[in-house]
């Protein structure tokens, strides 16, 4: 046995120095699923682009825990070497001079070829400082829509090739639905980012002061603003009339869409992929609804997903390796396969064309309209994104104050309010220790 | 006359077997779910009776795992049983030694020593967890066996069960074994151990299944798939964020992460209670 | 208790208790020491800022109403699981005590559980009640018109974790119950009978004042179990929600901590955790040690 080991020791030993190991690039994601398989895929690609590295990717569950996960590894002196940060993380991530390394450092140290303009301006906006030097690479991006189920539209009488478009809409459409046998007539995911960043947005309204925050850290939040609580009043009552039903925080609710029980469903354009081979009935996919009496509606939404953050404390070589994987990720092709895989939208303006070209959008006119609804209006102070620190523990307020205002221990307008009082709290925390 | 009688005999059987489909139940449904296919298991209410895909969702879990976890459930399992003999066998000794020490002998820190040890003794890992977390990190132990067992061999039980039952033995033994020229080591090693035959096989037991079943440590400290254990396997599989869970694999993996303990239990049944019940003493 | 023979032998019993003094070093002393002085401090996620602050991070706290609700709840609900766990589990170990055949069968089939762990109770649990795919809310929905929703409805979360939690702990207390009740004197219960105590008046009268060291040492075991290893069973159902109702402290020391990244905030939740533990098990051990020595 002994023997045995000492000779697999030197035959290891003979390979290591004969054949130069390529650099291991660790990269921690969130993408489960189909989209997990994707993204190893887009590993492989590159791994066999090139022998000098190997990028491994390692699922580490949902987003939260990435990020925290990232954040405990970094602080222990042991992160990997790239990161996928959902969009609410990076304003943390940000303010962490030190803690990771800016993306176009990144790309000027080691040489690579990096021109921001490729990238499609929204999504760049997001994840650049105000003078536009981007600090985290756009990896998976995309933005909420609505998918309803075409088969429910034609039992109800309605058109299946029209979503509704404005809240009256919503709300009527929702009430034939049940006339046909629906119990519910929709439901939503993330309410914290669909029904009230996006929302916000898309209505051109402000969901904090300094621009959404993008302005500095002393901003504050705007949450108890009239329309947004004209909208969760309506969501209330409409929870009430059962047109509206709650079915959990993120994407809890999906399982209601799929089996069929619930036909209009918010959720974002990056399940798209999961949406159409779970379901059993034929998916549409409309635009966000608007309230048709505010004029500023509709502007354009925003984005969500992650970016790809570079950790501090590693290594050049690796560095250098994650340059050359940022500008593989960004060749129009392997943004297309993406895309076209995931239903994330694509990240460059090539990526896009090339698909258009190649007639993707023809059978699947849903995840061509989440780009144009991206796009709807050059962006305004309110329609960037939100950037605020603690922007994790302010979302997780908001859904347990939404949680209890449906469950009738507290009204929407001192929800809100409470939001907004204990939200600021953890901005002037933020503030405090990110000077 | 007969009749209540009959009912009064009845009952008891009849209290107990309740009981016990009430807790067997929703192991049935794991079962159940296990041996179906996921449309089956989705299209709600699932069927009460196993299905034909058993084979088919053992072997997928087995050999393949679920789709974005990358490890299957028999290097899972490989890592589970690691961990759990790790603790076990290793909090057992380091145990027996410190208890030998705390009871045999006399030394000026043997207060401090037993009372360091003691209020350790209920302090669950959970409490404390960042902190550990870093402590391993620093000692370069995240992704080791190493990292994933010795944290968790800190509590006293052991330490306090075996100085229970030190306590409790005759003092003759040991002054005749000194009076014999046996030094404390050979007293310990030949006669010591032997009798303490029973109180370690129950302290394997509970310690087997407290190593099995550990859950947030893992969590955090194991990031490479090579170091997964069957519950963190359970848990990645479950969190697939925008798609569906892969109910038949995880309800396979789910029973395959219950049997060894199980067994151990089953096995081991007189041990194990005599000897959880002597900690109480 | 009489004292153990102890061997005249100096240097070695350090030598013994080395390795077990070592780990609880590095694992426990080291890391709590570590607490305490992280819950003076606040700082940003990444450790980059430390800002000294005191006490801030108690006071914060016990203002919070958020914690204080955290922690009545907490009580609320340990009291709940343990009661429940023991009652039940008290009930059926008279059952399996009794002289009927079957009896080895009956306990083998109640003490394996025991095996199971907490994560898969939380899940098992879960996957009945799953409001979309669940048998027994498909069950509860269609046969008694009760419309489970644990996602949304804070009282059906919390009962369902207390149920998860009892179900998981009841093998644990039969065990302990049933032990007990084999050393009940079955002379001093005969005799009852004889001057005519019904059943009823012989198990409180006699049986149960009998168990009750055992009694004692279980709610113990239990109210710690339901404090802090209910945390997969938490973790895996209800993150804590909907609004909070099922966040227990140690849920939040994790929220807070690992979550939220407010380590300050969750350094000074452990210290807390800590005190009430060490107080708990120290409390526990004078009990116990005057029990042996009487």
């Amino acid at each position: 046995m002994m023997r045995f080991a000492t000779a697999l020791l030197a035959l290891a030993l003979f390979a290591g120095s004969a054949f130069a190991e390529p650099i291991t690039i660790e990269f921690w994601h969130a993408m489960g699923g189909k989209n997990g398989e994707m993204t190893q895929s887009v590993c492989d690609k590159f791994n066999a682009s090139q022998t000098d590295y190997k990028v491994v990717p390692v699922f580490k569950n949902d987003y939260t825990s990435c990020m925290t996960g990232a954040i405990a590894a970094f602080r222990a002196g042991t992160p990997p070497a790239i990161a996928q940060i959902f969009e609410v993380g990076t304003a943390t991530f940000m303010a962490a001079k030190g803690a990771y390394k800016p993306v176009y450092q990144l790309m000027a140290e080691n040489g690579e070829k990096f021109d921001p303009s490729i990238y499609i301006p929204a999504i760049r906006g997001y994840y650049s400082t105000v003078d536009g030097k981007m600090l985290s690479m756009p990896f998976n991006s995309s933005t909420g829509v609505v998918y309803y189920n075409k088969d429910a539209f034609k039992k109800a009488g309605l058109d299946p090739e029209k979503s509704p478009k404005t809240w009256a809409d919503m709300y009527d459409m929702s009430k034939k639905l049940m006339a046909a046998g629906y119990k519910n007539g929709f439901t939503s995911s993330w309410a914290t980012w669909i029904q009230t960043e996006q929302f916000l947005a898309w209505h051109n309204v402000p969901y904090g002061t300094k621009a959404n925050g993008f302005g500095g850290l002393d901003s504050t939040l705007q949450l108890n603003n009239p329309l947004l609580i004209r909208h969760f009043t309506d969501l209330y009552n409409w929870s009430k009339e059962k047109v509206f039903v709650y079915g959990g925080r993120e994407g809890k609710p999906d399982a209601l869409f799929t089996s069929g029980e619930v036909p209009i469903y918010f959720q974002s354009i990056g399940s798209y992929a999961n949406m159409k081979s779970a379901s059993k009935f034929e998916v549409g996919v409309g635009n966000l609804p608007y309230y048709g009496d505010v004029k500023t509606a509709p502007q354009n939404s925003i984005i969500g997903g992650a970016s790809l953050w570079v950790m501090g404390k590693k290594s050049p070589a690796e560095y250098k390796g994650v340059a050359r994987f940022f500008t593989f990720i960004s060749r129009p092709e392997i943004q297309a396969f993406w895309h076209q895989g995931t239903g994330y939208l694509p990240i460059t303006k090539a990526a896009y064309e090339l698909t258009k070209l190649q007639g993707f959008y023809n059978d699947r006119p849903g995840l061509e309209l989440a780009i144009l609804q991206l796009n709807n209006k050059p962006t305004t102070d309110f329609s960037r994104g939100v950037r605020f620190g603690n922007l994790p523990q302010i979302r997780i307020l908001e859904d347990e104050t939404w949680e209890a205002i449906l469950d009738d221990k507290i009204s929407v307008k001192d929800g809100f309010d409470k939001v907004v009082k204990e939200g600021n709290a953890l901005l002037r925390d933020f503030e405090r220790v990110n000077k | 006359m007969v009749e209540r009688s009959l009912i009064r005999r009845s009952a008891p059987h009849l209290i107990l077997i309740i009981a016990i489909f009430v807790i067997v139940f929703p192991i049935w449904l794991i079962f159940v779910a296990s041996s179906r296919s996921l449309p089956e298991i989705l299209n709600a209410p699932m069927p009460s009776i196993p299905g034909s895909h058993l084979l088919e969702n053992y072997g997928m879990a087995l050999v393949e795992g679920s789709k974005n976890l990358g490890s299957p459930a028999l290097t899972m399992l490989k890592n589970s049983l690691i961990m759990a003999l790790g603790i076990s066998v290793g909090k057992i000794v380091v145990s027996l030694l410190a208890s030998f020490a705390i009871v045999f002998f006399d030394f000026k820190l043997r207060k401090f020593c037993f009372w360091s040890i003691f209020i350790t003794l209920m302090l669950p890992v959970e409490v404390r967890i960042m902190p550990t977390y870093k402590v391993v990190a620093d000692l370069g132990m995240l992704n080791t066996y190493w990292g994933l067992i010795l944290p968790m061999i800190v509590s006293a039980t052991a330490v306090f069960l075996f100085r229970q039952f030190f306590m409790s033995l005759p003092r003759e033994i040991a002054e005749a074994s000194q009076i014999d020229g046996a030094s404390p080591g050979q007293f310990f090693r030949r006669i010591l151990v032997p009798m303490t035959r029973t109180p370690i096989a129950a302290m394997f037991v509970i310690q087997f299944i407290y190593g099995w079943n550990q859950y947030l440590w893992p969590l955090l400290i194991t990031t490479k798939q090579e170091y997964y254990t069957l519950l963190i396997g359970i848990t990645r599989m479950l969190a697939v964020g925008e798609s569906q869970v892969e109910w038949h694999i995880v309800m396979a993996t789910t029973l395959l992460a219950m049997m060894p303990p199980v067994v151990v239990v089953v096995a081991m049944q007189k041990q194990f209670v005599t000897g959880m019940t002597d900690t109480e003493k | 208790m009489a004292k153990q023979y102890e061997f005249p032998n100096r240097g070695l019993p350090y030598l013994l208790v080395l390795p077990q003094m070592l780990i609880v070093a590095v694992f426990f002393f080291w890391p709590a020491a570590q607490a305490l002085w992280q819950s003076l401090y606040v700082q940003d996620a990444f450790g980059i800022t430390l800002i000294f602050v005191g006490m801030e991070n108690y006071i914060k706290l016990f203002k919070d109403p958020n914690y204080t609700s955290s922690l009545i709840r907490t009580f609320v609900f340990s009291g709940l699981v343990a009661f429940t766990a023991m009652a039940i589990s008290l009930f059926l170990a008279v059952q399996a005590n009794r002289k009927i055949s079957f009896s080895t069968f009956y306990k083998t089939m109640l003490i394996w559980p025991y095996a199971v762990a907490t994560l898969i109770a939380g899940v098992l649990w879960l996957f009945m009640f799953n409001p979309t795919v669940g048998v027994v809310a498909y069950f509860l929905k269609h046969s008694f018109g009760v419309d489970w929703n644990h996602i949304q409805n804070s009282a059906q979360a919390f009962l369902l974790v207390t149920l998860a939690s009892s179900w998981k702990q009841i093998s644990y207390n039969f065990v302990f119950f049933l032990a007990g009740l084999q050393n009940v004197p079955a002379t001093l219960v005969e005799a009852a009978a004889i001057d005519g105590a019904g059943p009823s008046r012989r198990f409180w009268g006699i049986i149960f004042p009998l168990l009750s060291p055992t009694t004692f040492y279980l709610l113990v075991m239990n109210l710690v179990f339901a404090f802090f290893e209910t945390f997969p069973i938490i973790h895996q159902m209800t993150q804590g929600g909907p609004n909070q109702a099922t966040s227990i402290l140690v849920y939040k020391v994790y929220q807070d901590g690992y979550i939220n990244l407010n380590l300050g905030a969750s350094a000074a939740q452990s210290v807390v955790l800590m005190i009430i533990v060490i107080g708990l098990t120290v409390f526990q051990f004078r009990f116990l040690e005057r029990k042996i020595t009487y």
